[in-house]
C-alpha cells in the first residue's frame, strides 16, 4: 500500500495541514509584534505579555476558567465513564433508547440551544447564576464527550479478563477497580482532557449560564475582540495554546509509554 | 453480568456468591441511575422548560415572562392553564420574514459549508489513510491538535487574515494579483471559510476511520481489469467510505446550522443566521419567550438530522462490539 502513496496524496496532506496550522502560527507570530497594529510587523517584542499580566480583569477570568475547567472535567469524567459503562454493558433496561439519545444528542446540539435551555432551568429552580451554574452546565455537555471516548475503549475490552477475576473470587466492585479501570484508564484520562479543553473553550454556554463575578476567559476575550483586534488578545491566545499543547504532548507521551509497557507485559505473560 | 457471576460460581460457593450478587445488583442500578438522572434533569427537563416558556408572554419583570402551566395551581389549574396558552410567539415567528429568512439562510449556509468541508477534507483523509502505517498516528495527532485549541481563538485568527488591511490582502496586493483589497470579512464568504476551517477535523476523522479500514486490493483488482483510476474511485472507494461521509457531514452540518461565534465574528452585522438571531433576541431584546420559540423551531428543524446521527452512532457501537 505504501507504494501507492502518490504525489497527489502528499500534496493534499501538506496543503490541508497548512490550512489548519497557518492561522494559528500567524496568530502566535503577531503576539510578539512591537506594533499595535496586529497585521503590520514592527519588530520583536514581548511587551503585550507584560501588559497582559497587568490586566486584572483578564487574570481574574483566567482563574475562574481554570477552576470551572478542573471541577467540571472531573465530575464529567466520573459521570461520563458511568454512562459509557451503561451503554456498553447494559444492553437491556427500560429507557435505554432515551438514554443513548441523551448521550449522543448533546454532541451535535447547537450550543445556543443547550445554553438557553440550561439557563431557563436554572431560573426555573431559582439558582443564582454564577460560578456554580457554569460548572453544572459544563459538566452536562462535556460528560457526553467523555462517554463517547471511554465507550470506544470499553467496546474493544476483553471481557474474559473480568470473568477470570470473578471466577477467582474477586467481588465485582474490586474487579472493576483492579482489572477494568486500569485498562480503560488511558481513555478516561483523554476523556478528562477533552472535557477540560471543551470547558476552557466554551463561550456560548458560559455566556448564557454565567452571572456577575463569574466571567470566564472566552467571555472576556470575546468582549475584547468585539472592540477590536489587539496584540494583547493574541498574547492571551498564545498562552492558552501553549498550555493546551504542553498538556496534550505530556499526555500522549505518557499514553505511549503505558502502551509500550502494556505490550511488554502481555508478551511476558504469553511467554510465561 | 449477574448471570456470569452466578453460572461461574460452583455450587459449593453459592452461599458466598449470594451477598455478592445483591451488592452487584445494587451497583448495577447505581451505575445506570446516576448518569441517567443527571441527563434527565440537565438535558431533557430544560427542553421541556424551553417549550413551556415559548408558550408564555413577554413581561417586564425578572424573569421576563409570565409563567404558564404552573403546578402550583394544582391539577385543575394546570389543565385550565392549557386554555391560557399563548401561541403568539410562534405566530410572530411565521409572520416576521426575518426569522423565516434566518432559518433558511442558516440551512443553506450550513449545507454549502458541509459540502465544502467534504471537498476539502476528503483528499486529506484519503492521503492519511494511504500514508505509510508508521507515520499515520502522527498525522492523526496533527489533525486532532487544532481541535484542542480554542474555537474562539481559531475564529479570531481569521479576522487578522481576512480584514481589508489583513494578511491575505497584503500578500495579494504585494504579488500584484489584485489592485484593490478584497472585501471578505463581514460577508458570507468569511462564514464559509470559518466553518470549513473550524469543523474540518470533524469531517476528516470519520472519513479517515472508514477509509483506513478499506481493502485497497479491491482497487488494484479494478485497475487490473482495466478500470480507470477515477472510475475506480467513484465505483469502489467512495461508496465504501459512505458511512464516514455521512457521519462527517452530520457532525459538521448540525452544529453549523445553529452556529453563533463564526457568523458573529466573521459575518458581521449584515449576515443572517439563526444562532445569532436567537442570541440577539435573548441578550439584546431580552425577549425570552421569543428566543425560546426560536430554539424550539430550530430543534424541530434539526430533529431529523440528529436522529440520523444517533442511529449512525448506535450502529457504529454495534459494529465495534
Amino acid at each position: 500500500m505504501n507504494a501507492t502513496w502518490s504525489r497527489f496524496n502528499i500534496t493534499s496532506i501538506v496543503l490541508g495541514f497548512a490550512f489548519l496550522y497557518l492561522p494559528i502560527v500567524l496568530l502566535i507570530v503577531f503576539s510578539f509584534n512591537e506594533s499595535k497594529l496586529v497585521t503590520v510587523w514592527g519588530g520583536f517584542s514581548t511587551k503585550w505579555y507584560v501588559s497582559l499580566f497587568h490586566n486584572q480583569g483578564l487574570m481574574d477570568a483566567t482563574w475562574v476558567t481554570a477552576r470551572v475547567g478542573v471541577i467540571s472535567a472531573t465530575v464529567a469524567t466520573v459521570l461520563g465513564t458511568l454512562a459509557a459503562i451503561t451503554l456498553t454493558r447494559y444492553t437491556r433496561f427500560r429507557g435505554r433508547l432515551l438514554f443513548s439519545g441523551m448521550v449522543f444528542a448533546p454532541l451535535v446540539m447547537p450550543e445556543v440551544i443547550t445554553g438557553l435551555s440550561l439557563l431557563l432551568l436554572f431560573v426555573a429552580v431559582g439558582l443564582d447564576r454564577g460560578f456554580f451554574t457554569v460548572t453544572l452546565a459544563h459538566i452536562t455537555f462535556t460528560m457526553c464527550f467523555v462517554a463517547v471516548v471511554v465507550q470506544s475503549r470499553l467496546v474493544s475490552f476483553d471481557r474474559s479478563l473480568e470473568e477470570a477475576a470473578m471466577d477467582l473470587g474477586a467481588p465485582p466492585v474490586k474487579t472493576f477497580f483492579q482489572i477494568t479501570l486500569p485498562v480503560i484508564l488511558p481513555a478516561i484520562i483523554s476523556g478528562w482532557m477533552l472535557a477540560f479543553t471543551l470547558s476552557l473553550d466554551d463561550l456560548v454556554i458560559a455566556s448564557f449560564t454565567s452571572g456577575p463575578g463569574a466571567t470566564t476567559l472566552p467571555m472576556k476575550i470575546y468582549s475584547q475582540v468585539r472592540l477590536g483586534v489587539t496584540p494583547e488578545i493574541n498574547a492571551a491566545c498564545t498562552i492558552l495554546i501553549a498550555v493546551v499543547a504542553v498538556g496534550v504532548i505530556i499526555a500522549s507521551i505518557a499514553n505511549k509509554r503505558r502502551e509500550i509497557q502494556r505490550q511488554l507485559d502481555e508478551q511476558a505473560a504469553q511467554r510465561g | 453480568m449477574t448471570n456470569i457471576a452466578a453460572t461461574a460460581a460452583p455450587s459449593a460457593k453459592t452461599a458466598a456468591a449470594l451477598p455478592t450478587r445483591v451488592v452487584k445488583g445494587f451497583v448495577d442500578r447505581l451505575v445506570i441511575i446516576i448518569p441517567y438522572l443527571w441527563l434527565l434533569f440537565f438535558f431533557l427537563v430544560p427542553f421541556i422548560i424551553v417549550f413551556k416558556i415559548s408558550l408564555s408572554q413577554t413581561a417586564i419583570s425578572m424573569p421576563p415572562y409570565t409563567p404558564v402551566l404552573d403546578f402550583k395551581d394544582g391539577v385543575s389549574g394546570f389543565f385550565a392553564g392549557f386554555r391560557a396558552l399563548n401561541f403568539d410567539n410562534y405566530t410572530w415567528l411565521t409572520q416576521d420574514a426575518l426569522y423565516f429568512n434566518a432559518y433558511v439562510t442558516s440551512l443553506i449556509i450550513a449545507g454549502i459549508s458541509t459540502i465544502l468541508t467534504l471537498i476539502v477534507g476528503y483528499p486529506i483523509a484519503y492521503g492519511m489513510a494511504r500514508a505509510p502505517a508508521t507515520i499515520r498516528p502522527t498525522l492523526l495527532m496533527l489533525v486532532i491538535l487544532p481541535f484542542w485549541t480554542s474555537f474562539l481563538i481559531r475564529v479570531y485568527a481569521w479576522i487578522g487574515i481576512l480584514k481589508p488591511e489583513g494578511l491575505l490582502n497584503q500578500v495579494l496586493l504585494a504579488t500584484g494579483l489584485i489592485s484593490q483589497p478584497l472585501v471578505i470579512l463581514n460577508t458570507y464568504t468569511a462564514i464559509f471559510i470559518g466553518i470549513v476551517y473550524s469543523y474540518l477535523p470533524f469531517m476528516v476523522l470519520p472519513l479517515y476511520s472508514s477509509l483506513e479500514k478499506m481493502d485497497y486490493s479491491l482497487i488494484e483488482a479494478a485497475q487490473d481489469l482495466g478500470c480507470p483510476q477515477t472510475g475506480a474511485f467513484w465505483k469502489i472507494t467512495f461508496p465504501l467510505s459512505l458511512p464516514g461521509v455521512v457521519a462527517g457531514c452530520l457532525l459538521v452540518f448540525i452544529p453549523a446550522v445553529g452556529e453563533f461565534v463564526i457568523p458573529d465574528l466573521l459575518g458581521g452585522s449584515q449576515t443572517l443566521m439563526i444562532g445569532k438571531t436567537l442570541w440577539n433576541e435573548f441578550f439584546s431584546n431580552r425577549d425570552w419567550p421569543v428566543s425560546s420559540a426560536v430554539a424550539v423551531i430550530l430543534l424541530l428543524v434539526l430533529t431529523i438530522p440528529i436522529m440520523f446521527f444517533q442511529q449512525a452512532q448506535a450502529k457504529a457501537q454495534e459494529q465495534g462490539r
